[in-house]
This record gives C-alpha cells, sequence and structure tokens, in this order.
C-alpha cells in the first residue's frame, strides 16, 4: 500500500513529523511531502523513520490552505498513495478537510491509534470523554493523527529527497506576521505539562507554575476562568471548550476538576492532582495526589525534580 | 455584508456520555441540547458585532431534525436575522458540509463562518469542507477576524503561536477562542425569535465517506495514591519507576 505523510517543516522537523512517519510505515510504504526552506539533513532523518522518499517543493513558502491542498492532492496522484496521513495540528485542521473534499477521501479526525483489524479507526469524542471508531467508506483515505499517540520508531531506513513541483497556484491567504511562543513548547505536542487554575489566586503567582514546568521541561496549561479573566493566555486554556491533550504527565495545581475542565485532559496518561481540598473532584481522576497548598507543593516539587535530574 | 453562520447542537457540557443500541449510538435519554460552544459564543456573536458594525444580515444554518428548531429559536436569540435547516440527519462532517456549502452557492454570502469544532465530534472538518466545495479560501481556528473593506484581516492559532494573515472576501472562517464574548440572550429577543423566519429545506444527495460504527468510554481509573505534600522527593520517585513518565 502506498501511503503519502504530510510534513509541515517550517518550524523544523520534530517529533510529531516522526510519530506521523511511523505511523504511516505501519500501514505502508511511506513518501513524504513536504514545503518551505527544510535543509536536506533535516529530511532525511525521516528516512531513518521510515520513509522512503521525501517530495519537497522548496519555492513553496508562506503556503496558504489551497496551495497545500493541491500540492499535496498532486503528490498523491503522482506516488498512487491511497491513504494520506497527518499529524493532527492547526496546519492539519486547515487543509486535511479541504483534501477531503478535493479527493472524495473520507477523513479521520484526530485519530488515536492505528486501525483495528475491521479496518475502523479509533478517534477522540465528546472532547476525550470517549472514543470512536471510524470506518472508511471510500476507496481513499485521510488519516489525521492526534499527537502523543504513537511512539516514533527508528528503522534506520534512509529516505530519497526528490525535488517537486506541487503547481500549487497562487496564495489567496496573505500571511502577514508568525508569532511562536519563544523556546516554550506547544502545549498540544507536549509530553509533560504543568497547569493551575483559580486556586492560583492571581498572576503574579505563576512564577512557581513556571519553575516547574521548567525543571521538568514542561509546557504549561490553565483551567477556562484563569484565561477567562486574563491570567493566562487563550492557548493555554484546556477542557472541552479550550484544547484537548493527552500527555503522559498531566500536574494539576489549584483546579478543582470540572467535568469540562476534565474532558480535555483525561486522555493523559498519568495525572497529578494538588489541592488544598480532600473533596476536590479532580482526586477521583488522579492517580496520584496531594492534599496540600500549591503555594508549598509546588516550590517542593520543583526542588524535588531539580534533585532527582542532578542526579540521573 | 451577508454572512451565513454554520449552527450545530450539542450536549450540554455537563452530560453524561453514554452510548445504546451495543455501544453504537448516543444515548440521548436526559441529555439537553445546546448550541455548540464554539459556533455560538464565537462565530455567531463576532457575525452580530460585525453586523452592527458595519451593517449586513446574519443568517444562520444548520442540517438537523425538527426536535433541533430549540437549539435555533436560541440563535435566533441572541440576534440572527432569519434561520435554515436542512431537514435531514448530519451523518458526518462531508455530508453536513455539503449541504451548507450547496445553500450558500446558490444564495451568494460574503463571509461564511462555523465554530472551531462541535465538543462532541471535535472534528474541525466543516469549514474547511465547505470551503474546497465552494472553491473559497479558509481561514482556520481564527481568534480575531476584522473587515476592512473587502478585505478580511485575521488572526489565528497557529502551532502554538499566532499567525496574523490577510484575505479578500468571500471567505470561509472558523472561530475560536478570543474572537468575541459569550452574549445572553434578552427578553426581548427571545419573543423576537418566535416569529423570525426559519426556512426548511431537503437535504441534496452525497455519498457517505465516513460512518461511526461504535463507540468506548475509558476505562475508570484506579483510586488515587495520596502522597505527603513534605515528601515530594516520593511523588519523584514514584512517577519515574512506578508511572514511568519521567
Ligand atoms: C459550557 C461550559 C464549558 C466549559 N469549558 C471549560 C473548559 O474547557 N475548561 C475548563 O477548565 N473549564 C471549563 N468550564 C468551567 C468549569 O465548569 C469550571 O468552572 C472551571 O474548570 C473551574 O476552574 P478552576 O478549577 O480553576 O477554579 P475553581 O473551580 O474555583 O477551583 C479552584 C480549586 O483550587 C483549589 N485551591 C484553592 N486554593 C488552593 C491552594 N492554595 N492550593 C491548592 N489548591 C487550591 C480549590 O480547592 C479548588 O478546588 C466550562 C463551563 C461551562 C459551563
Amino acid at each position: 500500500m502506498s501511503v503519502l505523510v504530510y510534513i509541515n517543516s517550517a518550524h523544523g522537523i520534530g517529533k510529531n513529523a516522526f510519530e506521523t512517519v511511523t505511523y504511516g510505515k505501519k500501514l505502508g510504504d511511506v513518501t513524504v511531502v513536504t514545503n518551505g526552506n527544510v535543509d536536506d539533513a533535516s529530511l532525511a532523518k525521516l528516512g531513518e523513520y521510515g520513509a522512503s522518499k521525501v517530495l519537497v517543493d522548496k519555492a513553496l513558502v508562506d503556503a496558504d490552505d489551497q496551495q497545500l491542498t493541491r500540492l499535496i492532492a498532486n503528490a498523491a496522484d503522482q506516488v498512487g498513495a491511497n491513504t494520506i496521513v497527518f499529524s493532527h495540528d492547526h496546519v492539519a485542521k486547515n487543509i486535511a478537510p479541504r483534501l477531503s473534499v478535493r479527493l472524495k477521501a473520507g477523513l479521520v479526525s484526530g485519530a488515536i491509534a492505528l486501525p483495528d483489524a475491521d479496518g475502523t479507526i479509533k478517534v477522540n469524542v465528546f472532547s476525550g470523554k470517549a472514543f470512536g471508531s471510524v470506518k472508511v467508506n471510500s476507496a481513499r483515505k485521510i488519516i489525521s493523527l492526534l499527537p502523543n499517540s504513537i511512539q516514533p520508531e527508528s528503522v534506520g531506513g534512509s529516505a530519497v529527497i526528490e525535488a517537486f513541483s506541487g503547481n500549487a497556484g497562487d496564495a489567496k491567504v496573505k500571511v502577514l506576521s508568525t508569532k511562536q511562543p519563544e523556546g516554550d513548547i506547544p502545549l498540544p505536542e507536549a509530553e509533560l505539562v504543568v497547569s493551575a487554575g483559580r486556586g492560583l489566586k492571581g498572576p503574579e503567582n505563576w512564577g512557581m507554575v513556571e519553575d516547574l514546568a521548567k525543571a521538568l521541561g514542561a509546557a504549561t496549561a490553565c483551567s477556562r476562568p484563569v484565561s477567562d479573566i486574563g491570567w493566562r493566555p487563550h492557548h493555554e486554556h484546556v477542557g472541552q471548550t479550550g484544547i484537548a491533550i493527552r500527555p503522559n504527565l498531566y500536574i494539576a495545581a489549584g483546579i478543582s476538576g470540572a467535568i469540562q475542565h476534565l474532558a480535555g485532559v483525561n486522555g493523559s496518561k498519568v495525572i497529578v492532582v494538588i489541592n488544598t481540598d480532600p473533596e476536590a473532584p479532580f482526586f477521583k481522576a488522579a492517580d496520584y495526589g496531594v492534599v496540600g497548598d500549591a503555594f508549598e507543593v509546588l516550590p517542593k516539587l520543583t526542588e524535588a525534580i531539580k534533585k532527582f535530574k542532578a542526579s540521573n | 455584508m451577508k454572512i451565513l453562520v454554520g449552527i450545530s447542537k450539542s450536549p450540554d457540557t455537563t452530560s453524561k456520555i453514554a452510548f445504546t443500541d451495543g455501544n453504537s449510538k448516543f444515548d440521548e435519554n436526559g441529555v439537553q441540547y445546546i448550541v455548540n460552544p464554539y459556533d455560538e459564543w464565537y462565530a455567531l456573536v463576532r457575525a452580530l458585532e460585525l453586523k452592527e458594525t458595519i451593517g449586513g444580515t446574519v443568517t444562520i444554518i444548520t442540517v438537523g431534525a425538527a426536535a433541533d428548531e430549540a437549539v435555533i429559536r436560541k440563535a435566533l436569540a441572541i440576534g440572527a436575522d432569519e434561520a435554515v435547516r436542512v431537514d435531514a440527519d448530519p451523518k458526518d462532517a462531508y455530508y453536513t458540509a455539503a449541504q451548507i456549502a450547496d445553500y450558500a452557492k446558490s444564495n451568494g454570502f460574503d463571509l461564511i463562518l462555523t465554530g472551531k469544532e462541535t465538543i462532541q465530534y471535535n472534528g474541525s472538518q466543516v469549514g474547511g469542507m465547505i470551503a474546497e466545495a465552494l472553491d473559497l479560501p479558509f481561514v482556520s481556528l481564527a481568534t480575531k477576524l476584522d473587515v476592512d473593506g473587502t478585505t478580511l484581516k485575521l488572526e489565528k492559532e497557529y502551532l502554538g503561536g499566532i499567525q496574523s494573515v490577510e484575505v479578500a472576501l468571500p471567505a470561509v472562517v472558523s472561530c475560536a477562542k478570543g474572537m468575541a464574548e459569550q452574549r445572553i440572550p434578552n427578553m426581548r429577543g427571545i419573543m423576537a425569535a418566535r416569529t423570525k423566519p426559519l426556512t426548511v429545506i431537503p437535504a441534496v444527495q452525497v455519498e457517505d465517506l465516513t460512518s461511526f460504527t461504535g463507540y468506548t468510554t475509558p476505562p475508570a481509573k484506579s483510586s488515587v495514591k495520596l502522597i505527603d505534600p513534605n515528601n515530594m522527593d516520593e511523588l519523584v520517585a514514584l512517577l519515574h519507576n512506578e508511572a514511568k513518565v519521567i
């Protein structure tokens, strides 16, 4: 089976790309298509995870949704791909639906696993409160894979890198500027997340949340009221009406654990809850709990992590 | 400016999520439906704000059964001018988008807004699919939207950061947090909604690209292990040796 994987390389090639290629490799022979200013050494790394070929359109920079859709459709036709795989990030949400209509290929959005024996694919639904199994009825299918759903596996191969002209046409959406958070780990792909809620009392107290995140190498998140009152930026808001995340470790301090908050985080592998109130509902969803004052516990945990890192 | 807003119903966020018929269907027993928060709080309210500042009309469209009209009336009460209901079961995102695109094509809109996703399927699909069907540009996950003549100026979520973009109308935009503030309908709005036009139209034929075959719920967590707040070394050791996450 021929599988096409789209990789967004605008900000380098990292874990998400390796996950997507690993996923594709389990389904068949993987060709990667990408675009923009990316060096061949980075592209060659995709070979280690199982890509046999990389098609790159270096002239296509700041491409819009319609250009990327054409690029990927043309690449899919060229290699005869019957499955197209994306990492379910902001770029995939922009183009995978278009591609689905263009190719009349069923889209599995937010996949969390490889296809089951009956060919159906599990996705996150009800904001993480349940899983659904999706059957694709069309001959071609598109799978958009949630980050952290599969472990990247190095298979030690190498990829042929080929220049590719995507015939993408002109951009209608003009990019004026892009602001990336400095040095931070994007929350949707983070493996470790430290999150805090209204229990922290005010934005001036977030230093201890950031200190812990830094010691761990974690991203930061928050509950909805905290972003609503402007203590933290909107993109940190997790939950049913924020983003759904599935890190390996979610540490929640001063968050009560309302059902809408849990919806976005209960896909986390391990949950640690720090709360003064032993009756806080979050403890029911937690693996480890600390009944205590976040103002004391967070700095202590940070110290313990630093000590652990220093001796490991 | 003529604005079309796609509206979906969603189970109230406190609903118990359960399934029936051998786990093949969502159990609607006792479930209250609301307007999908992204559609209501961001797409609809921003459309109304644009109408209030630059003039125009706001039409809402939903694909659903007659029972969904309560949700439509709520959106009208918040301030939409008129509503369209495509009389069909919204089988999947492709089916839904095809219905909305078909209506939009024959009625000509300058701007089509959707929420970034529904809180039940979390697919983030319908907006982009409408755009492709109409051959219009699509800006996804917009957190800010302004109109300058015939140009849209937007900010959108982009890989953990924010991107500023502009695009000429007509266009399709999916809306995320930051774009507007929730509005609570007042009594006058609720009264007015009763008499606003609601047109019911038949569905167009489209193929079934995907179907949900079944659902499962995550296994219940075993009970929490409590750790002494003065012994964070123990927590770190557990995270390392037992949970193996650090
Ligand atoms: C339609 C809808 C959608 C929603 N979507 C979301 C969503 O996506 N995400 C979301 O998060 N919420 C969402 N909510 C809101 C949700 O219902 C809760 O109100 C919210 O999650 C509570 O935030 P919180 O836990 O930070 O604050 P609170 O509920 O105020 O809880 C604060 C917690 O901090 C503890 N605490 C206080 N002081 C300390 C201390 N010194 N140390 C340790 N702990 C302390 C308290 O015991 C308490 O448990 C939604 C609500 C609705 C109606």
